[in-house]
């Protein structure tokens, strides 16, 4: 190793918590630097040596990670002020002193970890899948437009991170709002031709509580999306889809799914 | 208000906001702006007003009632929302903070300048005429406090335009907004400068 990188420090700040109850509080660290570090593998250093920038023995700091390639969502986590994967933020793009926090608007199990439930629940609750299950061959579905494919596709990228449920300002603790992701799976599985099968079944659960309706178009999801979603265009499709649900709801109708 | 049935509040919510209320709102800056014409043009079209037919249930069922539950459900709303401005500083999350305090502060300014005012009538203490709003607005505190209504009230009314025609689907792309945002910010400078002409035209 070259002497100069091994002098070199990075300075990190992360927002603790012991239990899901206990009082936050920031710790301080410094690590080595070494090229092409990311913020994973500075967490990683810190645990190889869990001692804070005081020079004091701590608790190696927890956080939640999978696939390494910001395609799994795990490792979500506030990376200075902005919700974002934390495998794919590059140590030599972030100003220093690195602070890491949870996405708060979670539960906070541990440190960096929180406990995503909620958005899992909420994609349960809108039935976000296509139903096939039968007591016989149901035979193929509709052929879906290459086209409409590939605009679909994009939706599907979504990996439950949470990232824009963090950066809502409608999604907090003194709120029931489920969040965007949640809404844009309603318009991918809608989109999708056997799926749109049972999309007033979709429509109206996004009519319920914490619901469609409570999105106030501050449009911060759309920025923070890693993926690129169009998550606000698909909040307002919905919200004319919704519109006509409320229409065909209370006159009746015929056309609940065409 | 049961949250099941939220949807249909929050729609409520956002319709009644331009139908009614924000076109009297505008109907409201329009014939204040006859004081530009003088005390006599202004008191004529307020006193036309004042004596429309079944004006008592006009005022109840256009502007009371309405008005009243787009205020209570929008205070609910506004304190619902944990504002992060500071991560994200872009001009969509400042208009929807923007929304909300400039909502908390007509609820303030309205049941204040309709306890001067349309109360104070009603009470037969005074009479809602030119002299009426050109006493008022001989204090220098209460002609800004007025200015900064206004502007409040037709800025909320702009972006809450552009708001409704997302809530409801009409402008769905990036590029429809985008084109709705110019449009709101046009009816935000027209109705500003009618309303504050208005005001003016008292002093």
């Amino acid at each position: 190793m070259v002497t100069a990188t091994e002098t070199k420090k990075v300075q990190i700040e992360i927002f603790r918590q012991d239990t899901p109850e206990s009082t936050p509080y920031w710790e301080k660290f410094e690590v080595n630097y070494r090229p092409n570090m990311n913020v994973i593998s500075a967490l990683m250093e810190i645990r190889q040596n869990p001692v804070n920038a005081d020079g004091k023995a701590t608790t190696p700091v927890a956080w939640d990670m999978s696939c390494l390639e910001e395609v799994c969502g795990a490792c979500s986590m506030v990376i200075n002020g902005k919700p974002r994967q934390s495998c794919s933020a590059l140590i030599d793009q972030l100003t220093q002193p690195i602070q890491l926090a949870p996405m708060r608007t979670f539960p906070v199990v541990r440190d960096l970890q929180v406990d995503r439930t909620r958005m899992f629940d909420s994609l349960k609750k809108v039935k976000a899948w296509v139903p096939i299950d039968g007591s016989y061959d149901l035979g193929e579905g509709p052929r879906m437009p290459e086209r409409k494919r590939q605009w679909a596709y994009e939706l599907s990228k979504c990996m439950t991170c949470g990232v824009c449920l963090e950066a809502c300002p409608n999604v907090n603790s003194g709120a029931s709002f489920m969040g965007p992701a949640p809404l844009s799976q309603v318009r991918l599985f809608n989109a999708h031709p056997t799926g749109s099968m049972n999309k007033d079944e979709r429509l109206n659960a996004i009519m319920g509580d914490g619901g469609l309706a409570n999105c106030g178009n501050a449009q911060n999801c759309v920025v923070a999306c890693p993926k690129g979603i169009p998550l606000t265009t698909s909040i307002a499709a919905l919200n004319r889809d919704t519109t006509v649900q409320m229409f065909k709801n209370f006159f009746g109708s015929d056309h609940m799914v065409d | 208000m049961s949250k099941e049935r939220e949807f249909y509040w929050r729609r409520l919510h956002s319709l009644l906001g331009i139908i009614p209320v924000g076109l009297f709102l505008a109907q409201h800056l329009v014939v204040n702006h006859f004081a530009t014409r003088g005390e006599e043009a202004f008191n004529k079209a307020s006193g036309f007003m004042a004596s429309l037919p079944f004006v008592i249930l006009l005022e109840i069922f256009i502007i009371f009632l309405p008005l009243m539950f787009h205020a209570f459900y929008g205070i609910y709303i506004a304190f619902t929302a944990k504002n992060n401005p500071k991560n994200f500083g872009t001009l969509r999350n400042y208009l929807f903070i923007l929304q909300r305090f400039t909502g908390i502060f007509l609820v303030v300014f309205i049941v204040w300048h309709v306890f001067e005012t349309r109360f104070q009538a009603a009470i037969g203490a005074k009479e809602v005429n030119f002299n009426m709003m050109a006493e008022i607005l001989s204090n220098p505190w209460m002609l800004g406090f007025y200015i900064v209504g206004v502007i409040a009230a037709t800025f909320h009314l702009a972006n809450g335009i552009w708001s409704f025609l997302v809530s409801w689907g009409i402008t769905q792309s990036p590029q429809s907004q985008r084109i709705a945002t110019y449009v709101t910010l046009v009816i935000f400078l027209a109705l500003s400068v009618v309303g504050v002409q208005a005001l003016l035209a008292f002093v």
